[in-house]
């Protein structure tokens, strides 16, 4: 797909997030909007996926793992847009009984998630053993995750990336979310977190860093990952995004984290984004 | 009362070292995860028989549970092996997100579990580890009670699909168990049968509640013993009608009263069958350091107080 052909997938997307958070007025809104091209991406792009027969094995395949799992509507989305599930199950986002649980769950069986996420943290750790079992099966695909950059506050994901480093494990491709926001305010307010490249280069990662916008720097970054898998070291790559991106209103601040657009924002916010998959 | 043939005398989590190494031979799916206690865990010849299969992740116990829940992605049994109180305290959010909601397939096994650790203390001796862990959906919560037990459990929860929680201990204990005796999950033991009281026991309490049986036998009272193994899911059938045979039980086991055996026996008593019922277990107390032998005396978890616990209920059932 070309840059142009995402960047109208994303569109798409975008319109069923800001949907389905006021559909149920709950939901977080601003960093899925921010991760949006990241991940329409990395599913319609990158990732060697087939959605039809989905498994949790998932043997000779890629594998994503979500661990801040709060930004679960543009997983939802992106995972329906693909093909793991019908589009119109986008509805029933959050109410009682769904399969679209408010952070993502396996319980009744939404194809596409192989883990409950949501309490940080734990998704890195995760990946990592996914990505044994693939070194122990001979299975050459590559495991996916993606983070915020708060949830990096976690004591457990620097466990992860010491083990990471120690064991070699280069089938493994990491992405932090890099808005600069959490809940209580930005990042430098709340918990400063110094030199993130020197960080993760000091733990022993390959980093690099791309514009989360950026649809041709997206493919080009990721491409360059694939090819470098396999040389012995982790890969980490720190993807500088605006929270809330899309939504002018909802852009660049922590407040539209976990809140849901009124009737009015919710006119203004698809004034600004084209239907190009036809909505839910 | 049955007669008891000691056939040695030998730790729990050997029973788990021998058990996973002889998993490891049989079931190539079998993988082990360690946080800096191979030794203590007994999983050293595991890791030297199947070194590719062996995962040091060093004191990193958050980053195993998260990473054994991935294992089972692509078909692995994920063995995790440290001391209960990081196998559970810990990690408990580790273990609730990652594995018992998300259904992975993953055995925690936890050594060094209450008193028994002994002279390191109270630290280390965690007594609300079934607790913590029965109250998880989909956990399964084992605590066997000899060396050939806790072999045979640890081989039987490979078969089994779904999160477990294996418990085990530290010091040598009397080896009472047959070695062929199949281990069934969720199945009590019925190690004798009697008439006047029920004593229901689990993991190092069951061998006291044995060396109990016999004293009270020399005393005239019949006492039905339960091995239960499985405190989640419980062995109600067994336990109810036992209840109905004898009109009163005593658990034993060595855990906090809240949370453990004692407490799950009485809710399927008070839902059930409702009898006189007494507990030997800690009372709501943090444990400290000292022989093994030592604090199980000072805690009451011994023969002499099953005993004495045992008078208390069928005195109850006079009255009743």
């Amino acid at each position: 797909m070309t840059s142009l052909e995402l960047s109208k997938v994303a569109s798409q997307v975008r319109r069923d997030i800001v949907r389905m958070v006021h559909a149920v007025n709950s939901g977080h809104p601003g960093g899925s909007l921010g991760c949006t091209d990241f991940l329409v991406n990395l599913y319609f792009k990158q990732m060697n996926i087939n959605p039809a027969e989905w498994d949790m094995d998932g043997k000779n395949e890629d594998l994503f793992f979500l661990s801040n799992g709060h930004i679960s509507p543009v997983w939802y989305s992106v995972l329906a847009r693909k093909g793991y599930f019908q589009v119109n199950e986008l509805a029933t986002f959050r109410k009682i009984n769904t399969r679209l649980q408010g952070h993502p769950a396996t319980e009744e069986g939404l194809e596409g998630i192989r883990v409950a996420s949501g309490s940080l943290g734990q998704g890195l750790s995760v990946a990592l053993g996914a990505a044994e079992t693939k070194k122990l099966n001979g299975d050459k695909s590559i495991i996916y995750t993606l983070h915020g950059d708060g949830e990096l506050q976690e004591g457990q994901v620097w466990e992860a990336a010491m083990y990471a480093a120690a064991n070699k494990i280069d089938n493994v491709i990491s992405t932090v979310d890099y808005n600069g926001q959490q809940i209580d305010g930005s990042l430098e307010q709340v918990l400063a977190m110094g030199d993130l490249r020197a960080k993760w280069e000091a733990f022993g990662w390959d980093v690099r860093e791309m514009d989360g916008h950026n649809m041709d720097e997206i493919s080009s970054t990721l491409e360059k990952a694939k090819a470098d898998c396999g040389n012995g070291k982790p890969i980490m790559l720190i993807m500088t995004t605006s929270m809330g991106k899309g939504v002018d209103f909802m852009e660049g601040t922590h407040k539209w984290h976990g809140i849901a657009p009124n009737d009015e924002q919710l006119a203004d916010a698809l004034g600004q984004l084209e239907e190009t998959l036809g909505d839910y | 009362m049955k007669k008891f043939e000691v056939t040695g005398n030998k730790d729990t989590r050997s029973g788990f070292g021998d058990g996973l190494t002889e998993l490891g031979r049989t079931n190539p799916n079998v993988v082990a995860l360690c946080a800096d206690l191979t030794g203590s865990l007994k999983m050293g010849d595991f890791k030297n028989e199947f070194p590719d299969r062996f995962f040091q992740v060093g004191i990193a116990e958050a980053n195993m549970m998260g990473m054994a829940a991935g294992m089972t992605i692509g078909g692995k049994i994920p063995f995790t092996g440290t001391f209960a109180n990081f196998s559970t305290g810990r990690v408990y959010d580790q273990i609730r997100q990652s594995i018992a909601y998300s259904e992975k397939n993953v055995k925690i096994c936890a050594s060094h579990a209450g008193l028994t650790l002994g002279e390191d203390g109270a630290t280390h001796q965690i007594l609300e580890d079934v607790g913590m862990m029965q109250m998880l959906p989909n956990m399964t919560v084992i605590n066997p009670c000899d060396y050939n037990q806790t072999k045979a459990a640890t081989i039987a929860i490979a078969e089994h699909e779904g999160p477990v929680y294996l418990r085990f201990g530290r010091p040598k204990m009397p080896i009472f168990t047959p070695a062929d005796q199949k281990f069934e999950i969720g199945k009590g033991i019925m190690l004798n049968e009697g008439t006047d009281v029920t004593i229901i026991a689990t993991g190092h309490l069951v061998w006291e509640a044995i060396l109990a049986g016999e004293k009270l036998a020399e005393q005239g009272i019949n006492a039905e013993i339960i091995n239960i193994h499985t405190i989640k899911p419980l062995d109600e059938e067994m336990v109810i009608a036992s209840a109905k045979k004898t009109g009163a039980v005593v658990t034993a086991e060595e855990h906090q009263t809240i949370g453990g055996l004692g407490a799950t026996v009485s809710q399927c008593l008070a839902k059930n069958h409702a009898v006189p019922m007494d507990f030997v277990a800690v009372d709501d107390s943090f444990g400290e350091s000292g022989t093994p032998a030592q604090l199980m005396t000072k805690y009451g978890l011994d023969a002499d107080n099953i005993i004495a616990k045992v008078k208390r209920v069928m005195a109850k059932k006079v009255m009743a």
